[in-house]
């Protein structure tokens, strides 16, 4: 009693509490606030397309325009729709470092929040494609693999490479591998076409479709080595590197211990 | 007499009465080979010939060589349903369900890649030393005709299971075919059953790959073999090694331990890679279907310089008349080919006529001693290695973040460019390592300890060289160009007037040499 | 030439080197056993190899480093394998060299060629017997066994004739007519314009008629790809602009170089890059080669709506498709 009287009269004691008074009151009320991310207010609405529109005038209207009409240096956003904006920025394309030959992956600096933001203004200026939600997403049920394994080969590999490794494009630009990419961005890169990528609209391949490709792609990750290394799964460039090098070596190296006089 | 004598006695008898084979076993197992590693590398040819014939006929028994439609429904999920040619749906089964089977497919395609690349450095051998000289300039024929057939015969065989990759090179093939003038279409139909792809070329290449081809092949390799034992193998030359005679081991037990051997650790290497590394794996690139493709699609490593050079053609066609001649494809697919390997072919009868040596040689060349042919094979190599490097150029970029139009426009120039660089690097590196050669015979081998002269001066001591050595550095011949008058002793224009001049300029290149330490060399060093 | 090289002469044979197994019982004995030891691997190897055949299940997997999650059956097979025949022949090697004789013998080389007595002797031999024959004398004999030797070389030429049937047209007319709807590939399904947006591509079949099936051979002729681009990107003649419907084109899949699949579009570029050798077409200009070894653009298909509002052919090609052959013009 007397321990608690006496901490009760310390000179930390009041700002302690207040900084567990805020503590309580931000965890409560960013718990509450979270279940209903989905569910925007109008209100909530508008705050998250002028913080988008904040963000948007700070970090990205020096290349797209202050009115997301381009520039020399980049392309319009009016139309790209909330999805071209999801991947960019999700992805950590945008903004983009290296002007040379195109965007990379790399760690997103915007949080999801933020990346929401942005997303909801470009979208406000004009109408595009939108983010898939969750259950547009769900792959498993909806997909269908050895159908997307076809749909693949034909729309994606050419680009991408049969095991979706990612492949060479002209002067410089490449597709990327799809390994460990995440099914939303993946079906968002497919709607908006980003950047070298051309569009793959859903009358062309159908929602249900792009989920079957999708389901491919996954199930190709997981997929296991049958035979054994897979040498980069890029085909018989490097099966010949190895025989040169591993296969090779160690036939002359034996050969050449072979015709050693023995001590 | 112990029992297993008496056994044996019988049987050889039993086999003797009716052959004779004693006389020939007796001559034969006392038999003398040579041995350097550098020896083995034809026998790793053989010995992955001999795996492939194994590990193929294993696969013959499930492969099915029709492209008659099936429905796939074996069990690997991502082909599920899907239809396909029998062809390519039992390649699936090897791969999935026979056991031991798709370890067989891996031994079979990795124990081709060996055989060529054995054939290629065995090849290098041969040239390097000068072995393909007379009385071997058949041989070197047979293995250069092995060697494209052997190219061919690789192609065949991975474009049997039907798969997206291989038929991308198939049509690409059709395509060469197609393209030759006059008859290209009727042979491309008539190979085809008609148009591409049709249904009869899976099969017929069937029969090719494994009836045709295997058969030339084991008459070629026969042939091949029975030229080096009868005409005995080249030696290194070295102390006690002469023209006249050859030194090494008796066929039993020793060579034959090896020998027999190494056949085993080839297909244990080859064994050890089909189990530990993935290669062509079908299921992962899907049925052929012409209205497909994959980035970064190129054929097994023999072929790429082939690729390489159709990619870096520049977009050449003639319209004549109503006709098309399509040089872009005709130029790097079959033309430069064509003059490569009969250049090639023809060597031993190209180098005879420059140096005028029509004698037996058994003695094999260091490469330094022959400077320029070292260096002409140095520029061939260079020109493959541009040429196989450029077939690669998408999956190059794409893993060192560079440009394929780049990485093309390097090889168009360095095409033409780095293999003469190459020969005249090649042939100086040979000239200096021959000055090498002669300032070790001369003054011996530094010790690397010093000495002071009692006058002051500081010099390395060293050491002479063995006999042995000695005898190593200086025992090849240095043969003078060759001596070709234009005109006669009363000035008249001999015959054949430019092509002696030709072979006099070349000749005279050739020759090029730093002279061996002469007799007046060694005396005037021993003063020193 | 003797001059030079009369200093430095040939010092024979070097003076055999023995080995330890030769002259040492403890050695020879260590020999002995490392070899036994060598084809007891081996035979363990063999065992590995049947075991894993017969009681590892084929869908064992198990991860490894390098290899990554790897085929247990498999892989135990492949060891197993590998390891009973190197370890023979590592063995086998290691008797050779440590136990076996391993002195050099010398053996004699004798020219290839025949003695002169041995040569005309078959000369003679040939001149008599060949004149027996008389082929020389007998020309009416020479020329009937030319004639009848010559006709019957041409039979397997003959033979092979059914090997296949001859072009005629067939590499000129593809699936496309007049009429001809533009249908997704996979999935069959008639296309609009506004279906696509701009940027979009779509890998496009001639639709079938009822009674009709598609062959790969079909595919190989009729593969199409659509592209949509602003309209104004054009930089097409009159005619071929004609063929384009608001901002879309078609142009035929088969690489006019060598027959692959065109299927790779650039939407920043507006290039089609084949990845067969690299050929890059440029498409607002009508799929001009711009790099790379086509000598020749893709083939545009002319397209536009039929009264239902789907996209359909005008015509066939007006050219063959796919790679450039002799009788093209």
């Amino acid at each position: 009693m007397r321990k608690l009287s006496q901490l009760r009269r310390s000179r930390i004691a009041s700002p302690l509490l207040l900084v567990i008074a805020l503590f309580t009151i931000g965890t409560t009320f960013s718990v509450a606030s979270a279940s209903n991310k989905s569910e925007l207010t109008v209100d909530q609405r508008s705050a998250q397309i002028s913080e988008g529109k904040q963000l948007f005038l700070k970090g990205c209207s020096s290349c797209h325009g202050l009115n997301l009409e381009g520039t020399s240096i980049a392309p319009s956003l009016i139309g790209v729709g909330a999805a071209s904006v999801d991947f960019q920025v999700g992805t950590g394309r945008m903004p983009m470092a290296d002007m040379s030959t195109q965007a990379v992956r790399k760690k997103p600096i915007y949080n999801a929040e933020q990346t929401a933001a942005l997303a909801a203004y470009v979208a406000s200026t004009a109408p595009g494609p939108a983010i898939p939600n969750d259950s547009a997403l769900n792959y498993e049920r909806d997909g269908n693999t050895a159908d997307g394994g076809t749909l693949f080969r034909t729309n994606c590999a050419m680009c991408h490479n049969f095991a979706a490794q990612g492949g060479a494009l002209t002067q410089g630009k490449y597709a990327p591998t799809l390994m460990g990419v995440e099914p939303k961005y993946i079906y968002e890169a497919m709607i908006t076409g980003p950047q070298a990528m051309p569009v793959f609209s859903d009358k062309t391949i159908t929602p249900a479709e792009k989920l079957s490709i999708i389901k491919w792609i996954k199930g190709a990750e997981k997929e296991p080595q049958l035979g054994g290394a897979a040498l980069g799964r890029v085909g018989p460039v490097t099966e010949g590197l190895l025989v040169w090098t591993l296969g090779l070596g160690l036939l002359i190296g034996v050969a050449v211990w072979l015709a050693t006089k023995a001590r | 007499m112990t029992a297993r004598e008496r056994v044996a006695g019988t049987v050889a008898n039993y086999v003797d009465e009716r052959t004779g084979a004693a006389k020939w076993a007796k001559k034969n197992l006392t038999k003398v080979f040579p041995d350097h590693w550098s020896f083995l590398l034809g026998e790793v040819a053989l010995y992955s010939f001999i795996i492939l014939l194994l590990s193929g006929t294993f696969l013959t028994f499930w492969f099915d060589p029709s492209q008659r439609e099936v429905l796939y429904e074996g069990g690997y999920q991502p082909l599920e349903g899907l239809h396909m040619s029998a062809a390519y749906a039992s390649t699936l089964h090897i791969s999935f369900e026979v056991r031991g089977g798709l370890l067989m497919r891996q031994i079979h395609h990795w124990a081709a890649l060996i055989f060529m690349a054995a054939i290629v450095v065995h090849l290098m051998r041969v040239y390097f030393t000068g072995a393909f000289r007379k009385p071997r300039e058949f041989n070197w024929i047979i293995g250069v005709g092995l060697l494209t057939l052997g190219i061919v015969e690789g192609f065949l065989g991975y474009s049997l299971p039907d798969d997206l990759l291989s038929g991308t090179g198939i049509r690409i093939a059709e395509a060469i075919i197609q393209a030759l003038p006059v008859v290209g279409t009727y042979i491309a139909f008539f190979a085809f059953g008609g148009a591409f792809p049709g249904e009869a070329f899976i099969p017929r290449i069937f029969t090719v790959h494994v009836l045709l081809l295997p058969g030339i092949f084991l008459a070629l390799i026969t042939a091949h073999l029975m030229l080096v034992w009868y005409q005995k193998h080249t030696q290194w030359p070295g102390p006690g090694r002469t023209e006249k005679n050859v030194v090494g081991y008796p066929l039993m037990p020793a060579y034959m331990a090896k020998a027999g051997g190494f056949f085993f650790i080839v297909f244990g290497v080859t064994a050890f890679l089909g189990a530990v590394a993935s290669i062509n794996p079908i299921w992962l690139y899907g049925p052929y279907n012409p209205g497909q493709i994959s980035a970064g699609s190129q054929p097994d490593w023999y072929m790429g310089w082939l690729d390489g050079l159709v990619r870096m053609s520049p977009p050449l066609e003639t319209h004549l008349l109503g006709h098309t001649i399509s040089w872009n494809i005709l130029i790097p697919g079959l033309i430069v080919p064509g003059i490569l390997f009969t250049g090639m072919a023809l060597y031993p009868f190209i180098e005879s006529w420059i140096t005028g040596d029509k004698r037996e040689h058994h003695l094999l060349d260091r490469p330094r001693n022959v400077p320029n042919r070292t260096a002409l094979g140095a520029m061939s190599l260079t020109f493959m290695l541009v040429a196989l490097i450029n077939g690669g150029n998408d999956i190059i970029a794409n893993n060192f973040h560079l440009g394929i139009n780049q990485i093309m426009w390097f090889s168009r120039i360095s095409i033409f460019v780095l293999p003469p660089i190459a020969f005249v690097v090649t042939k100086r590196i040979c000239l200096s390592l021959q000055r090498a050669d002669r300032e070790l015979v001369l003054h011996g081998r530094e010790t690397g300890r010093l000495m002071m002269l009692p006058h002051g001066e500081f010099v390395e001591v060293h050491e002479p060289i063995s006999p042995e050595l000695a005898w190593k550095l200086t025992a090849h011949e240095q043969a003078p160009a060759l001596a070709l008058e234009e005109t006669d002793s009363r000035g008249v224009r001999r015959a054949g007037g430019l092509k002696n001049k030709l072979r006099k300029r070349i000749s005279q290149a050739n020759a090029e040499n730093i002279a061996k330490p002469t007799v007046e060399d060694l005396k005037a060093i021993e003063h020193h | 030439m003797s001059n030079e090289i009369e200093a430095i002469k040939d010092p024979g044979l070097p003076a055999h080197v023995h080995r330890k197994a030769d002259h040492d019982p403890v050695a020879e004995k260590r020999a002995e056993r490392q070899v036994a030891i060598l084809f007891l691997i081996s035979a363990l190897g063999t065992v590995l190899f049947i075991y894993s055949y017969y009681f590892i299940s084929t869908d064992t997997f198990v991860f490894l480093p390098i290899l990554g999650s790897t085929n247990a059956h498999q892989l135990g097979l492949g060891i197993g394998l590998a390891t009973a025949l190197f370890f023979i022949g590592a063995a086998a090697i290691h008797w050779a060299k440590t136990l076996m004789p391993d002195e050099e013998v010398i053996a004699m080389r004798h020219t290839m060629r025949s003695d002169d007595e041995d040569r005309e002797a078959f000369v003679a031999t040939v001149k008599e017997r060949a004149g027996a024959a008389g082929l020389g004398r007998r020309s009416l004999i020479k020329r009937s066994m030319g004639l009848s030797l010559g006709l019957i070389g041409l039979s397997p030429l003959v033979l092979l004739r059914d090997l296949g049937p001859l072009p005629k047209d067939d590499l000129t007319k593809t699936s496309w007519e007049a009429g001809t709807r533009l249908v997704t590939d996979p999935g069959d399904r008639p296309i609009r314009p506004e279906d696509l947006e701009i940027g979009a591509v779509a890998q496009v079949l001639p639709q079938l008629r009822p009674d009709e099936e598609r062959t790969l051979n079909n595919i190989g002729k009729d593969a199409v790809l659509l592209i949509r681009i602003r309209p104004e990107e054009f930089q097409l003649s009159a005619e071929r602009l004609s063929w384009t419907h608001d901002g879309i084109i078609a142009f035929s899949k088969i690489c006019s170089h060598m027959g692959c699949a065109v299927a790779l579009y650039e939407q920043s570029t507006k290039h089609l890059l084949c990845p067969c050798h690299q050929s890059t077409f440029d498409v607002p200009r009508a799929a001009k080669v711009i790099f790379g070894p086509a000598a020749r653009p893709l083939p545009q298909l002319a397209i536009t709506v039929d009264a239902e509002g789907y996209l359909v052919a005008q015509k066939p090609f007006t050219e063959p498709i796919g790679p450039s052959f002799w009788e093209r013009s």
